[in-house]
């Protein structure tokens, strides 16, 4: 089992190829992300970032390529306390009413499997509730949420766990700007906390202070690897410098839409 | 007044009734949870072949029906994983295969009849046996286990599948439990509610819960209560006038659906009005172009 402090990647993807169908969509993705690093994959819908990141928690087979979580093999790998995930949804909610705190105790259960949870547990759970600021909120039903929250609910879940590394599959659709803040501020007391993180964005937006590095993916190839460039997506491609009415680290901030 | 606890028929009823309120809706819960609400319909369909199995070969047909069911459920379950694309196809062959063989081994048995087959097929309180109790027992000590003991993993399981399997949880071998104790379920109702009425047994108590509940606990807590209450009620109301017990019961489900849903709505139009108090109010000035009887409320 690696220490902590070992110097190997926490998430390594080598030349990983996957297929939907027939169709291709990683075509040799490299991605590799170090300790305490915080890795955007950028890319306009249909790139593949999305699959990307469900590769690397073993949610898409990949048909070719390697993937090694803090150095171990995805086939080998057991320790999944030590990773939070956050999948691409629009509601935490299933078909039955659940409250906040059940859900968000749903996290936990990469470290207590089939035994029961402790005071540790319950505190633990506790302190994610409130690190996405829903603590007197916890006892109301999902179905009662704004889509932020319900964001903050799914972000709570995966810090239940108490995890070393967090992967974010669009953690900011259909988040209002109020959430977003509240979003970007849990993310950087994770970071600041020597977190590791790997998340799939549209746009930086918010979070763009907290990037180090991104990663744009077109038609699953990886087209940049680098510091967060100053506009994102398609237009952050090389040979794609035209100057835009606003820049993207601007949104319009009516305050209408939010 | 409660004379009819006497006659030991009725006290065997009664068992059998008091377990299938328990079990239904501790299993129906995490079904409907994963909008999966008709599944119990299918296992009580395929559940058909093996009481006709147990006809044919002069076996008790619960036993026979636990096995078949079980069995089915576990292809059910199979499908769901490999067969995305046709995969509903492949589950209507199954239920009505089901429902065919077993009308069609009832008929070639001695001992089975068209009353045999009724009283499957919409319950029968009268011809619970001893038998058969014991079997309901053990079948539901078993449900009940599985579904409070793991009550933390299945929902999470239910809630939301790919979350579960990153947390390391043997997402497998759970789906296949809640399918295999659905199944079981479907035979430890089968001779109270019916074949065919098993599955509202299992999604209208949690339905009612649901619409006063905020949370995973207490809908689970008043589904079992309410499954409690309608299958008592219905089987005394039974012994009483001469109407079939699993109609009945049904019936009172739904009928406790409604009132709770009637209940409901005034309740969550309060509780939106104490959001509301909380909640900030318009502070913008309403541009003049506005009507002033125009009052904005959130």
């Amino acid at each position: 089992m690696p220490e902590p402090s070992t110097p190997e990647p926490v998430i390594s993807l080598r030349g990983a190829t996957a297929t939907l169908g027939a169709r291709p969509v990683l075509r040799g993705v490299d991605l590799t992300v170090h300790r305490g690093e915080v890795v955007a994959l950028l890319g306009a819908n249909g790139s593949g970032k999305s699959t990307a990141v469900r590769s690397v928690i073993g949610q898409v087979p990949l048909t070719g390529g390697t993937v090694e979580l803090f150095g171990t093999p995805l086939r080998r790998f057991r320790q999944w306390a030590r990773v939070g995930y956050v999948p691409q949804r629009t509601t935490a909610a299933g078909g039955v009413p659940a409250t906040i705190r059940e859900v968000v105790a749903s996290g936990r259960l990469s470290r207590t499997k089939l035994r029961l949870p402790g005071r540790a547990d319950r505190a633990a759970v506790d302190r994610a509730i409130e690190l996405v600021g829903l603590t007197d909120r916890a006892k109301d039903s999902v179905n009662a949420l704004s889509g932020g929250q319900h964001q903050r609910v799914l972000i709570a879940r995966a810090l239940a766990s108490e995890p070393e590394v967090l992967i974010m599959d669009e953690p900011m659709a259909g988040v209002d700007l109020a959430s977003q803040e509240i979003l970007a501020t849990t993310l950087r007391e994770q970071v600041a906390g020597g977190a590791t993180v790997l998340l799939v964005l549209h746009e930086l937006g918010a979070l763009e202070p907290l990037i180090d590095r991104a990663i744009v993916l077109r038609d699953g190839c990886v087209m940049y690897d680098g510091p967060p460039p100053e506009a994102v997506g398609q237009h952050a491609l090389p040979g794609h410098d035209h100057v835009h009415p606003h820049a993207a680290s601007e949104p319009v901030r009516t305050g209408l839409l939010s | 007044m409660l004379e009819f606890l006497n006659p030991p028929f009725m006290q065997r009823a009664l068992i059998a009734a008091v377990l299938v309120g328990i079990t239904a809706p501790a299993i129906g819960i995490y079904l409907v949870q994963r909008r999966q609400a008709l599944m119990g319909d299918g296992i009580g369909h395929v559940a058909m072949t093996g009481v006709g199995l147990g006809f044919l070969l002069s076996t008790n047909p619960v036993w026979m029906a636990t096995l078949v069911a079980v069995a089915g459920s576990v292809v059910m379950e199979l499908i769901r994983w490999y067969g995305r694309t046709r995969g509903d196809i492949a589950l209507a062959m199954l239920f009505y295969g089901g429902m065919a063989g077993g009308v069609m081994l009832i008929n070639l048995s001695d001992t089975g009849s068209n009353a045999n087959l009724t009283s499957f097929l919409f319950g029968s309180l009268s011809t619970v046996s001893e038998e058969d109790v014991t079997a309901i027992v053990v079948l539901a000590a078993f449900v009940v286990l599985v579904t409070v003991g793991l009550r933390r993993q299945l929902f999470a399981v239910s809630q939301d599948e790919e979350f579960a399997r990153v947390t390391g949880l043997p997402v497998r071998v759970l789906n296949l439990l809640v399918a295999v104790t659905a199944a079981v379920t479907v035979t430890v109702a089968m001779r109270v509610v019916g074949l065919l009425l098993v599955s509202a047994l299992m999604v209208v108590p949690v339905a009612a819960a649901q619409q006063i509940s905020k949370s995973f606990k207490v809908t689970f807590v008043l589904a079992v209560v309410i499954g409690t209450a309608v299958t008592l009620a219905g089987t005394v109301t039974s012994y009483y006038q001469d109407v079939p017990p699993g109609a009945t019961i049904v019936l009172l489900a739904i009928a406790a659906f409604v009132v709770l849903t009637a209940l409901a709505t005034p309740l969550a139009r309060r509780r939106a009005r104490g959001r509301e108090n909380e909640a900030d109010r318009c502070t913008l000035e309403v541009p003049a172009a506005r009507p002033a009887s125009d009052d904005v409320r959130v």
